[in-house]
């Protein structure tokens, strides 16, 4: 199918570009950008963008479909309409599924399962140990065939650092990139919040900065003596955000990301026990939060992702230390991406870049961007929206989210993945 | 999330008592006025008061607790309630009840009130929000202690006390001594004593007991850290000591009984710092000989038996007044 979007702001960021203009999609891929089609280039649809911004679909860096083992939590067609009405064309999923996914078999199953045209594309990340319990390494070789673009734990930790060693030798052997949480178990054991006035005020069990920066002073000393390619998930400290710095200075090729939980909120954020503030790792001081947003600006915290976890309301109904972690956000990278932006003044080529192009370099795939050739993973959206988050707005089967009530800006028109209509709006 | 602090109603009344933060002083003055005389009704030949008459009172204990479970039934018996008691950690959850399945359950049965302890920090917050959320604010709930959090009766009967042999709060040095990191008696205390206006604050103990950000609890200006027991009761009016658990000594916390009572046990030597007249509080149950001297503990100086009996009028007074009677 051809495709005409019209009257759009387009915004490429892998490509420095941000201008007035059209683009044409033909057979599922980008075709060109400009005042006017190519030659001999007949529309056989046209989507008005008058007003909106065109973008590449969005890459998201974590993002859980909760299956197979979690359906009473998320399906993957409920997930799916989430990302689609999120502007989310590519997604990696972490391997904390139950059972993890640490067989190519279970791998083939959730790409073969999302393999239908209005999904985004799903890159499953692959458990780095058996059973993620840290101590045998998984056949990497083979779950990378089965369509595994990185290795990691989830949110569980190695406690056997010479394990650790060894699977980051075996990854770098190959290539594969490594995708750890930085969190010393042990310091953050019985912990549920940021270990500070706040967490002593309401009589939460609390996790020291200490037990990032602990455990990424590890995992980077690991990184140079290995050379394994590590990105390190949702970096939660001022503290952390500095010796990223410096260790990529000191030459350490390692990335990192954020959560947009953690970019825009933090410990007093929990107010009374607000359970979708139950998060990990925790939402720490506003002085953290103020180092990471400061560090996604200038590119020490390489990209920005959902971190989209839906949760029960059972799961989450539950007194605050009971309640189990995470929040949904699919629906909510674009707005909050948006506000992070507005907030710090940056171009809007800067702010999308994070979840654009940036986000697929850290993934290793070709998406993220509008060249032409490439894949016509498309979103377009009304920069000026308000978008009120609310159970009902949500598409996801999480309804849990810190946002619940507020009203955000910035709503997701349509998106299209290869060329698909996966998703649009009644504006459209 | 509603904003609003779920124990007040929007005309800023207590319809609920979770935690003793925020609350002004006023309130809490009002309900230590309203303790008073219900300390001569344990005097009299009848102690029965027809407050609560035809009112039930749950009792909803998710945690073992004797003492404090005991003093609320007396309490609400006094005011003529009805009471029944749960101990819910032996029944329902074992079964997989939820625990707002378990506040269903008992609200369908007319429950008036409902005085919860449980183990998790929070959690009669969530059955305050939850009772609001489903319209059934005229159920007042009483935090009896969660987690770590709060347990507002016994903060509000240690201020009573204090006013009794003190008098005048604004006066007072006031020592917290012990393991404040476990306990919601220390965090209910802070609250209530700046509540209260008690210029200087201290709290003592060593570093693994004490959570991070202590000093900001009560405010800077008035609260102050102590590591060493004798700076901290050095000329203190009131000794407020709290109950250290056998079990802190599993966790690399502290290296054993006998070390933490050389360095933070109250004995009469170490009493002596503090004024001639201050007393010595202590919430129970005491471990002799690990926070506390019995010579102290059983001494003119100890005022921990009279904090027992104040309780019961304290809580007779907070039930009474979230009655509305």
């Amino acid at each position: 199918m051809r495709i005409h979007i019209q009257n759009g702001r387009l915004i490429d960021p892998a490509n420095g570009i941000d201008r007035q203009a059209d683009l044409f999609i033909a057979d599922g891929a980008i075709v060109s950008h400009g005042d006017t089609p190519p030659g001999g280039f007949v529309a056989e649809g046209t989507i008005d963008a008058t007003g909106c911004i065109v973008c590449p679909g969005l890459i998201d860096l974590s993002a859980r479909l909760r299956e197979p083992g979690f359906e009473y939590k998320a399906t993957l067609e409920s997930e799916m309409a989430a990302a689609a009405a999120g502007g989310v064309t590519s997604l990696a999923c972490p391997p904390d599924t139950d059972p993890p996914l640490d067989e190519p078999g279970l791998v083939e199953m959730l790409t073969h399962r999302a393999r239908l045209p209005e999904f985004a594309h799903v890159y499953p990340v692959g458990a780095l140990t058996v059973g993620l319990a840290g101590e045998r390494l998984t056949e990497m070789a083979e779950l990378a065939e089965a369509g595994c673009v990185a290795f990691g734990q989830a949110n569980t930790a190695i406690l056997d650092t010479q394990v650790m060693l060894r699977a980051m030798q075996y990854a770098a052997t190959f290539g594969f990139s490594v995708w750890l949480q930085a969190q010393d178990p042990h310091l953050a054991k019985g912990g549920v919040a940021h270990d500070g006035a706040v967490a002593a005020r309401l009589g939460l069990t609390g996790i020291p900065v200490v037990a990032e920066t602990i455990a990424l002073a590890t995992l980077l000393h690991l990184a140079r003596e290995t050379g394994a390619r590590l990105h390190l998930r949702r970096i939660s400290s001022a503290a952390g955000v500095d010796m990223i710095r410096a260790a990529r200075a000191a030459g350490i090729a390692v990335t990192c990301d954020v959560s947009i939980n953690h970019l825009h909120l933090s410990d007093t954020d929990i107010g009374w026990f607000d359970p979708h503030c139950r998060l990990d790792p925790p939402l720490r001081a506003a002085a953290d939060r103020d180092a990471l947003r400061a560090g996604l600006a200038d590119g020490t915290v390489n990209a920005l992702c959902s971190d989209h976890t839906p949760v029960d309301d059972d799961a989450k109904q539950v007194p605050f230390a009971e309640a189990e972690a995470g929040a949904s956000g699919l629906e909510l990278l674009l707005p909050l991406t948006l506000k992070w932006a507005t907030e710090m003044k940056l171009p809007l080529l800067t702010a999308l870049a994070r979840i654009t192009s940036d986000a697929a370099r850290i993934m290793g795939i070709t998406a993220g961007t509008l060249t032409p050739g490439r894949s016509a993973d498309v979103c377009v959206f009304d920069p000026q929206a308000p978008f009120r988050v609310s159970r009902e707005a949500l598409r996801s089967q999480g309804k849990n989210t810190p946002f619940l009530g507020k009203t955000l800006v910035g709503r997701v028109r349509c998106t299209l993945i290869e060329g698909h209509l996966a998703y649009h709006d009644e504006m459209v | 999330m509603s904003l609003r602090n779920p124990q007040l109603n929007a005309n800023g009344e207590l319809i609920h008592l979770i935690t003793l933060e925020g609350l002004p002083r006023d309130i809490i003055s009002g309900i230590l006025d309203r303790a008073a005389p219900f300390t001569e009704i344990a005097e009299r030949e009848v102690k029965k008061v027809p407050l609560l008459r035809g009112k039930s009172v749950f009792n909803l204990f998710f945690e073992n607790s004797t003492r404090t479970r005991t003093t609320f039934e007396i309490a609400a018996k006094r005011l003529s309630a009805d009471v029944i008691n749960l101990n819910i950690n032996t029944s329902s959850t074992t079964k997989g009840e939820t625990l707002l399945d378990t506040v269903d359950n008992l609200a369908a049965m007319q429950a008036d009130m409902f005085i919860v302890r449980h183990a998790s920090s929070g959690a009669p917050y969530l059955i305050a929000q939850h009772l609001a959320a489903t319209k059934r604010e005229h159920i007042h709930v009483i935090n009896a202690g969660d987690g770590r959090h709060s347990h507002p009766t016994q903060g509000l009967l240690d201020m009573y006390t204090i006013r009794h042999y003190k008098r005048d709060f604004t006066k007072l040095t006031v020592a917290v001594v012990g393991d404040v990191l476990h306990s919601r008696v220390a965090r209910s205390q802070l609250h209530a004593l700046a509540a209260l206006g008690v210029p200087e604050i201290r709290v003592v103990g060593p570093k693994t007991l004490l959570p991070a950000g202590v000093e900001q609890m009560a405010g800077k200006d008035r609260l102050r850290v102590c590591h060493d027991l004798r700076d901290g009761l050095k000329g203190a009016d009131v000794v407020m000591m709290l109950r250290l658990q056998n079990e802190r000594m599993q966790g690399a916390l502290l290296p054993s009984p006998q070390e933490y009572f050389k360095s933070y046990g109250l004995t009469p030597a170490m009493l002596a710092l503090a004024k001639p007249d201050a007393i010595v509080m202590h919430p129970g149950p005491m471990n002799r000989g690990v926070e506390i001297d019995s010579a102290v503990a059983d001494g003119g100086q100890a005022v921990i038996l009279p904090q027992v009996t104040f309780g019961i009028a304290v809580r007779m007074a907070v039930m009474a007044m979230l009655a509305g009677a």
